[in-house]
């Protein structure tokens, strides 16, 4: 081929690429949505039905705990951000320091949740919601159902009895792990205080010796999964029901002394850019087709708030969701610990030394 | 002989470039970091009063002292087998590989390199885990009655970090060794010395340098990770890095993120004093 010729070929390339890129441009969406997720919101089943309806392009960034998506807050613009995926416990916090804005309450099916996850305590304050609910689940024990029988763990405690040496890993979490261990022993997450702790030591320091990991999310499913581990203390639907299908011997239990309910909450950001589609949003996150989406998302499962998405789930998803169990489980369910000042580095110096054991 | 004027100022055009990046990316962020170590994290806001209570909390807090501890041991663990592993290999590259298929080796050498250092770690987890390769070939050919209980152990991030450093000691030691003249062991050889001596006496204290740099090069970066321990480690030994990750990720405590990055830093400085003593090697 000549210079000439290539040149041609060359310039002919380029046109075709730059026309091809106004043309995407052009048929590009005519608004943007941005918004601060966990990963089960970054599925295509979940994200593009909502961005085709209302020709608009969601721009999602994930976050792994709500002081990583603190720091993101931190260093954005008023304006950045338009919907936050927030811990259900940690929505006061937020609105009371002006991260979250109101909500119109009489627009969002609030009618349509469970009722014991409506937790209004959590996202009403002074009369303003600034908050709802969208997911749920528990921390409580996952295991391998051909190595452990589902009767050894009906007592929480058995964990720290030695029985279970070395077979165990625990989700490393500070909070809900200590709250966790608490609820073994009989406690009240809501009304933990310093006096509890030495009991609660003394049980976590047995933990630990029984313990060959810590782990997060991943981590968690991987150690169960290639039976690194036969137990797993903090697990729960999250863990294992997203692998139901190619392993159903991974089971989760909640034992006698209940489990912890962690709970998932969407809001919008006080200075949110685009505030009317933040709110179309959280509309289709909390609708019956955004929850389904949600509920059996790639990243982990969990219990959708709204009770119709009933009728769009199967059989075996309601199955692995344990959906005719939710109002006994619901029952003996506590909410993570929530506690301030002194208790929380109270608590988080227990854990740390715990770890450095 | 002093340079002239024209010489120092041709000298700073060429580095303030670089002095100017230095200055704008490391230290003004560092010394925002120091400052910030000095505040406080209150009932979730962040208190900008000047203190030092961060640092006390450090040296009178065991657990933390014990993560700093466990950073350090690994870390000495990893450059020291590292070295030993890296040494006899840049060796053989450099002293008994053809010129013409050095380039090749070192290829192959850095190969690993090309992978996401995470995916490297879980690859390792495949191996060392119970169910992993190892146990199954170990069983397989009955050298063991039960699986041995590598992953989840520090044995096993020792593992996982000196895959990835003895790559990068292999490639200081052997510039090193490629700069050395053929005619130094020729001439310990005429005097009568043997390989060993030659070894000994010749070849290793001038290949110092190239040591000191690759395992100061190793000691920075693994005592700053902790992606390697909480993967194959399992989590199970606190080291510093996992404490500063737990600070920000889980509290938002960002002013005690700050001072242990700072006492973290400390600990690398004092290891660079360390290392620019036998550094001296090189100009005498």
């Amino acid at each position: 081929m000549s210079h000439a010729t290539e040149r041609q070929a060359l310039l002919a390339a380029g046109v075709a690429t730059l026309v091809l890129g106004l043309a995407s441009g052009a048929a590009a969406a005519t608004e943007e949505l941005n918004a601060l997720v966990w990963c089960d919101h970054t599925d295509d089943a979940f994200i593009e039905p909502f961005e085709k309806a209302n020709d608009v392009r969601v721009n999602l960034k994930e976050f792994e705990g709500t002081g990583a998506a603190l720091s993101i807050i931190e260093q954005s613009q008023p304006g950045d951000w338009d919907v936050l995926i927030v811990d259900g416990v940690d929505v006061p916090r937020l609105a009371e320091s002006g991260v979250l804005g109101e909500l119109p309450a009489d627009q969002l099916p609030i009618d349509d949740l469970w009722p014991e996850v409506v937790l209004a305590d959590k996202h009403v304050i002074d009369g303003k919601t600034y908050g709802i609910t969208e997911l749920f689940g528990y921390n409580t024990i996952s295991f391998d159902a051909n190595k452990v029988d589902a009767a050894e763990l009906a007592d929480m405690s058995v964990l720290w009895s030695g029985k279970f040496k070395d077979r165990i890993a625990v989700y490393d979490w500070s909070l809900p792990m200590v709250g966790l261990v608490a609820m073994g022993l009989g406690k009240e997450t809501a009304s933990l205080t310093t006096d509890d702790l030495p009991e609660i030591r003394e049980a976590l320091f047995a933990l630990k010796d029984s313990t060959t990991q810590f782990t997060d999310v991943v981590a968690s499913q991987t150690a169960l999964a290639t039976g690194e581990v036969d137990i797993l203390f903090g697990g729960g639907e999250w863990l294992t029901a997203v692998l139901s299908s190619e392993m159903p011997n991974l089971d989760w239990i909640l034992p006698e002394q209940g489990g912890l309910m962690w709970s998932q909450s969407v809001g919008r950001f006080a200075d949110a850019g685009n505030p009317d589609m933040a709110l179309k949003f959280i509309q289709y996150i909390v609708s019956p087709e955004g929850q389904k989406a949600l509920a059996t998302s790639s990243c982990y499962w969990a219990m959708p708030a709204n009770r119709k998405t009933g009728d769009l789930l199967s059989d075996a998803e309601k199955r692995a969701l344990r959906w005719d169990q939710q109002a006994e489980y619901l029952a003996r369910a506590q909410l993570y610990p929530a506690p301030g000042g002194e208790l929380e580095q109270a608590i988080e110096d227990l854990w740390s030394e715990m770890r450095a054991r | 002989m002093r340079p002239t004027r024209s010489v120092s100022g041709r000298g700073w055009r060429y580095v303030s470039p670089l002095l100017l990046f230095t200055i704008f990316f490391f230290f003004v962020p560092f010394v925002f970091i120091v400052i910030m170590s000095t505040w406080s994290r209150v009932d979730g806001a962040i208190l900008r009063t000047w203190n030092l209570d961060n640092y006390i909390a450090f040296f009178t807090t065991p657990h933390l002292r014990v993560a700093l501890w466990n950073s350090v041991s690994i870390t000495a663990t990893v450059t020291v087998v590292s070295v030993l592993l890296a040494y006899p290999f840049a060796w053989f590259i450099a002293m008994r590989v053809p010129t013409r298929w050095q380039r090749l080796a070192l290829v192959l050498a850095i190969v690993p390199f090309w992978t996401s250092y995470v995916v490297r770690s879980y690859a390792w987890l495949l191996v060392l885990a119970k169910n992993g390769m190892l146990n199954k070939t170990l069983m397989a050919l009955h050298l063991v009655d039960a699986p041995l209980e590598i992953a989840a152990t520090r044995i096993a991030t020792v593992t996982g970090f000196v895959h990835f450093f003895v790559m990068l000691l292999t490639l200081t030691i052997y510039a090193n060794l490629r700069q050395l003249s053929p005619n130094y062991a020729r001439a310990a050889a005429d005097l009568g010395a043997g390989p060993v001596a030659i070894f000994r006496h010749v070849i290793l204290p001038l290949s110092l340098p190239g040591i000191v740099v690759g395992a100061f090069l190793t000691f920075v970066l693994c005592i700053g990770d902790y992606i390697t321990p909480q993967i194959l480690g399992g989590g199970n030994e606190l080291v510093l890095p996992q404490v500063i990750m737990l600070q920000i990720g889980r509290r938002a405590d960002f002013p005690t993120a700050a001072s242990l990055s700072v006492i973290l830093m400390c600990v690398v400085t004092l290891a660079y004093l360390a290392s620019a003593r036998w550094l001296k090697l090189e100009r005498a």
